[in-house]
């Protein structure tokens, strides 16, 4: 167990050096102001402002925020990471809620599964991006009991957006999966229908549900970047990406750092969402490659 | 009291619709507590149909099924049967111990009681150290025995089973049916036994109720005169022969009629 998670992190950081060295290859190889195909500017510039050194892109990491110094950056970049960090894990926990109780609801009921699926299906036709400035105009006009609104919360909603929906359809395939004989014996035992849920057509859903909680964790992940870029909200490593962005023309390799955080935190939740799976499956026949 | 009472039972699926079938046809059948009966035919005989009646799984379209003195519904409520598949079904993130508990919990026994009659029940299939192994680690013999460990550990008079041992190669087959006689006669469990095998009929059973298909119906019951203490010199024993004659020809009755019939229509 432990062997095979110390080659995995072994190979995890093999494939970054081959990453980076690819990245140095092209840098190398590519012209220096990119290049067109048919008309079109398709060959991405090769020069230091467009695609930094590796090295410089890590020795920033260790220098200042702002020209007037301080903390070096990679701290900034930890706080922002952490704070989109909780927005994702309320999202993706929003999400699983959302998705399970509608799984549950269409097993129960055959025509809340045709009512409903078609809606959920076209709900990921719509763009986050239309969809964003609606939800964050939440903030200000809902007030529950006296808790007012905060526009955390409408990120929170929008990666849900995005995580409800493996979920939903992960798990309604895998409380469906529950074999016929076995919902029989549950029959036999006059067992009722919450209790045939919990005992067997949750358990036997798990194979199912699993894969669809790692899509939902990356997905609520990326719903919160974009709707903190879309919405402008503060504190998250969105606004780090968009304002480091623009900081690019004197300082390239500033918008690298907030990247980085970016696919480090998309990380920590997937392996949260990999330490659920091995305890979930530590007892199921099948191997179930992470 | 009887074990189980069918009076002139009926099935229809799909009843007022093109595709409808008469599952079962004008059953009649008593069956005495501590009795092995066994329902063979071909398929589509609607034998299967007929345990599922008893077990309440689904309702007859005419006709009443008494269960224990009661009507169906009821038993099934009060679990006063345990069933049995072909395919263990036994619930994979569950161990062994744990699968024959799951009726007792449904049933709410606290889990001491639990534990000490899933290590009865284990005992009694003799799979006693495998308690804490899933299921998935068991060959498929062993599974069927938890299966009957799982159908039993309520202790219920009644035990329904269809083709347990369908899916289990020949040797493991006539060991299980050989142990399942001897749990029986140390429980005094009444069997509804569905099979195939013509066989496992003879060896297994008190009384073979046999069917025929399209409408299913009860074409003859042939008592098995064996006695009970059957072991594995009883397959070699006249009687056990002459059963499985007896059978063969009652289920070849069926097959010449169904010929007839094929060649009447033209």
């Amino acid at each position: 167990m432990i062997r095979r998670a110390a080659r995995r992190t072994g190979l995890f950081c093999l494939a970054l050096f081959l990453v980076a060295c690819a990245w140095e290859f092209y840098k190398v190889i590519g012209p220096e102001d990119g290049g067109s195909v048919f008309g079109i500017r398709m060959i991405p510039k090769a020069s230091n402002r467009a695609m930094p050194h590796t090295w410089d892109i890590l020795q920033r990491l260790g220098e200042p925020e702002n020209r007037a110094g301080g903390d070096p950056i990679w701290v900034a970049v930890a706080g922002y990471a952490w704070y989109t960090f909780r927005l994702s894990l309320v999202g993706l926990v929003l999400g699983i809620g959302v998705g399970t109780g509608l799984a549950v609801l269409m097993t129960r009921f055959r025509f809340a599964e045709r009512g409903l699926l078609p809606w959920i299906i076209m709900s990921q036709t719509v763009p986050l991006i239309a969809l964003a400035p609606q939800v964050v105009s939440w903030s200000g006009r809902i007030d529950i009991f006296g808790w007012e609104w905060p526009r955390w919360a409408s990120v929170c909603v929008l990666a849900a957006f995005l995580a409800f929906f493996p979920v939903a359809v992960g798990t309604l395939r895998g409380l469906k999966s529950a074999p016929a004989a076995s919902l029989e014996l549950m029959d036999s035992y006059a067992a009722s229908w919450t209790r045939t849920l919990f005992k067997l057509r949750f358990p036997a859903a798990v194979p199912h549900i699993v894969p669809s909680l790692k899509l939902a964790a990356t997905l609520s992940v990326v719903g919160v970047i974009v709707a903190e870029i879309s919405t402008g909200i503060r504190g998250g490593i969105g606004r780090a990406v968009l304002s480091y962005q623009q900081a690019s023309t004197g300082d390239p390799t500033k918008v690298y750092a907030a990247v980085l955080g970016a696919a480090a935190l998309g990380l920590l939740l997937f392996g949260l969402v990999v330490l659920i799976d091995v305890l979930l499956m530590r007892n199921r026949p099948q191997e179930n490659p992470a | 009291m009887t074990a189980v009472v069918i009076k002139d039972v009926s099935k229809v699926f799909n009843v007022g619709k093109p595709n409808y079938v008469d599952a079962l046809v004008d059953i009649d059948l008593t069956i005495e507590p501590g009795e092995f009966v066994s329902l063979i035919g071909p398929s589509g005989c609607g034998k299967s149909t007929l345990l599922r009646l008893i077990a309440n799984l689904i309702e007859p379209t005419v006709g009443s099924v008494l269960v224990n003195g009661k009507p169906a519904a009821q038993a099934r409520l009060d679990q006063d049967y345990g069933m049995a598949f072909q395919h263990a079904g036994l619930f994979d993130w569950r161990s062994v111990e744990k699968n024959v508990e799951l009726p007792l919990e449904l049933k709410g026994w606290d889990k001491a009681r639990r534990r000490a009659r899933a290590q009865e029940m284990l005992e009694l299939v003799k799979l006693p150290e495998f308690a804490r192994h899933m299921p998935w680690q068991l060959s498929g013999g062993m599974q069927q025995r938890v299966a009957i460990a799982r159908a039993l550990a309520s202790h219920p008079p009644l035990l329904l089973m269809d083709e347990p041992f369908g899916a289990l190669d020949e040797m493991t087959r006539e060991h299980m049916q050989s142990e399942l006689l001897q749990i029986c006669a140390s429980t005094e469990t009444t069997v509804v036994f569905v099979t195939h095998s013509i066989p496992e009929a003879a060896y297994l059973s008190d009384r073979v109720v046999v069917m025929s298909p399209r409408p299913g119906q009860i074409t003859e019951i042939i008592d098995v005169d064996l006695g009970s203490g059957r072991n594995e010199d009883t397959r070699e024993a006249d009687a056990f022969y002459d059963s499985i004659t007896a059978i063969r020809e009652a289920l070849r009755g069926i097959g010449h009629a169904e010929i007839r019939g094929g060649m009447d229509d033209r």
